[in-house]
């Protein structure tokens, strides 16, 4: 659709030099950190590099991950869907106010998420006495690791499906109604084939800040090798040993995923063009919608 | 509910939707928004004020949080100044002009977001370290990045960049070339035509790009800590100090800065929020 804008203007502005500044601006901070991942992931041999990561602390490491990941990129995917149902299918006061609130974690700094459950369920935190008295461990191991990826990845699924189902609009659903779907068979037969690229697309970014958080995970795991330990946090103690292309060789991995989320993310836009926008807030996309429809 | 015989005009039941399901899906949203992310961000509030005033003002003061906030505020700044200026190049190269393989830059502009940071963080650590391909070349020339704040700026600008680049580009599409056009032929010069026509209508976008990369700029961990050096007073970054706090089960210090942070970015949100709706209003009569 922007064939037509995309066309260089007649009047002198195609300068050369500016792709060239910019190319060469991208290249220098974005192409060169990437290429450097894989260039000291290989740097001691492909060996070194499958030991790397066939080591079974690194293995342990991208378990803990994919379970880390499994379980909160589900949970903010369900959240994701009630809200979107709510705010998208129907008017009510104070609508704006909870749209702020779902993208409050993106305004949290990852290490304050991360705080804010030692405070709860800490040794000297609120819950911590309850906690100890019934041996529940919730800082310092899994669970605390999850609730802190669920936190800094609440909003993703919920802010790119709230202006697709506000775009969809509810006449579908209304007609499937009318013909006596029940409400459960209007949304999976409906809604959900209506919204699955939007919803496809708030998973993906999900998942690949899940897989790859690092500040909140950081405050809450403890850093207990083979049992708190995710990829990030990995890697970072591998670095910290100096042990550089083992640390890279797992990092490595995670740029891979990095990779795949950006092609998949390019694949849907391409496919569902409105997905692509400006970082900006469900609400005032939501606005613009309305307003353009 | 109970059956209401006269329902007055206007009110909720007279508007109620004959699609089902509001109650179930706005109380889910609630109960889970307050159980994971309002109880237990109010947990630090409320931690805090048990502080008292004069505790939260001693622990929040001391010159080496002051630095360190400092440092966090003032490098987000200069980093998502230099990202203003580059996001806008790169925004007006990619919407403006063609070249081969532009799809696959204008994937690439968003990798900031999907690379985890820590592996952001080693790798610009390396790059820009004494060895580095980088380094190398900037160490003979006096610039010493790696484990100085000048490092902490360029982390930063990775992360930042994309937020520019991306809030610039549907404004930039849309902007009418005929203006321009009419601009040039009335015998205004590249220059002109970009400061007078087109900057006008970029700046709300511009100040809003600027906004989210300072935010995120603030709050950011794992970029930063591999290539900042860490020192207390020089390179350390307000929350590497809430870590170092909590380590040695300092809470109340954590607490303290970590309000202290919060505060700030809900002023930031706040004002971006508002800079969005002005990027509308001005967006939208164009």
């Amino acid at each position: 659709m922007n064939a037509a804008l995309r066309e260089p203007p007649r009047g002198g502005t195609g300068n050369i030099w500016l792709t060239l500044a910019a190319l060469s601006f991208l290249g220098l901070f974005l192409a060169v950190p990437l290429i450097v991942v894989f260039s000291e992931a290989l740097s001691k041999g492909a060996g070194a590099y499958l030991a790397a990561i066939t080591n079974p602390l690194a293995l342990a490491a991208v378990r803990l991950t994919l379970l880390v990941a499994a379980v909160s990129v589900p949970l903010n995917c369900i959240f994701g869907i009630a809200a979107a149902w709510a705010i998208a299918k129907f008017e009510f006061r104070g609508k704006s106010a909870l749209l702020t609130l779902i993208d409050l974690p993106f305004a949290v700094s990852p290490v304050i998420a991360g705080l804010v459950f030692i405070l709860l369920f800490g040794n000297n935190g609120w819950f911590g006495g309850f906690l100890m008295r019934h041996d529940v461990r919730i800082v310092f191991a899994v669970p605390g690791i999850i609730l802190a990826t669920i936190f800094v990845t609440f909003p993703f699924v919920a802010r790119e499906l709230i202006p697709v189902m506000q775009a969809q609009g509810k006449d579908d659903e209304e007609t499937a109604l009318s013909l006596g779907a029940t409400g459960w068979q209007t949304f999976w037969r409906v809604t959900l084939p209506n919204v699955r690229w939007g919803l496809l697309y708030g998973v993906l970014l999900c998942n690949a800040r899940a897989m790859g958080e690092f500040g909140a995970v950081s405050v809450v795991s403890g850093h207990i090798r083979g049992l708190t330990n995710t990829m990030p946090l990995h890697v970072e103690i591998l670095y910290n040993e100096y042990n550089i292309a083992a640390a890279f060789a797992v990092a490595s991995l995670l740029a891979l995923l990095a990779l795949l989320t950006l092609a998949a993310k390019s694949y849907l836009e391409w496919r569902q063009p409105e997905l692509r926008r400006a970082p900006t807030q469900a609400r005032s996309h939501g606005r613009t919608l309305r307003e353009r429809s | 509910m109970s059956i209401v015989p006269a329902v007055p005009f206007g009110s909720r039941a007279a508007r109620r939707s004959v699609i089902p399901g509001f109650g179930l899906t706005l109380g889910f949203t609630m109960s889970y928004l307050s159980l994971l992310v309002l109880i237990p961000l109010s947990s630090l509030f409320v931690r805090s004020l048990g502080l008292g005033w004069q505790h939260f003002w001693e622990v929040a003061t001391t010159p080496r949080v002051l630095a360190a906030l400092r440092l966090s505020f003032g490098a987000s700044l200069v980093a998502a100044a230099v990202d203003a200026a580059f996001g806008l190049l790169v925004a007006w190269v990619l919407v403006r002009h063609r070249f081969p393989g532009m799809r696959l830059i204008d994937a690439m502009v968003d990798l900031p977001f999907a690379l985890p940071t820590a592996v952001a963080g080693i790798s610009l650590t390396t790059l820009y370290a004494q060895h580095g391909w980088l380094g190398r070349w900037l160490l003979p020339l006096g610039i010493k990045v790696a484990y100085t704040p000048l490092g902490v700026i360029v982390a930063l600008m990775f992360i930042g960049l994309p937020f520019v680049v991306r809030t610039l580009q549907p404004i930039l599409e849309d902007l009418d070339r005929e203006v321009e056009q009419a601009a040039a032929t009335l015998g205004a010069t590249t220059w002109q035509t970009f400061a007078r026509i087109i900057m006008p209508s970029l700046w709300p976008a511009l100040l809003t790009g600027f906004s989210l990369a300072f935010a995120r700029g603030v709050g950011e961990y794992g970029s930063v800590i591999f290539i900042a050096g860490n020192m207390p007073m020089r390179s350390e970054i307000a929350p590497l100090l809430i870590m170092t706090r909590l380590e040695q089960y300092d809470y109340a210090g954590a607490t303290a800065i970590a309000v202290i942070m919060l505060l700030a970015s809900f002023a930031l949100m706040l004002g971006i929020n508002a800079l969005q709706s002005w990027t509308l209003t001005r967006h939208g009569e164009t």
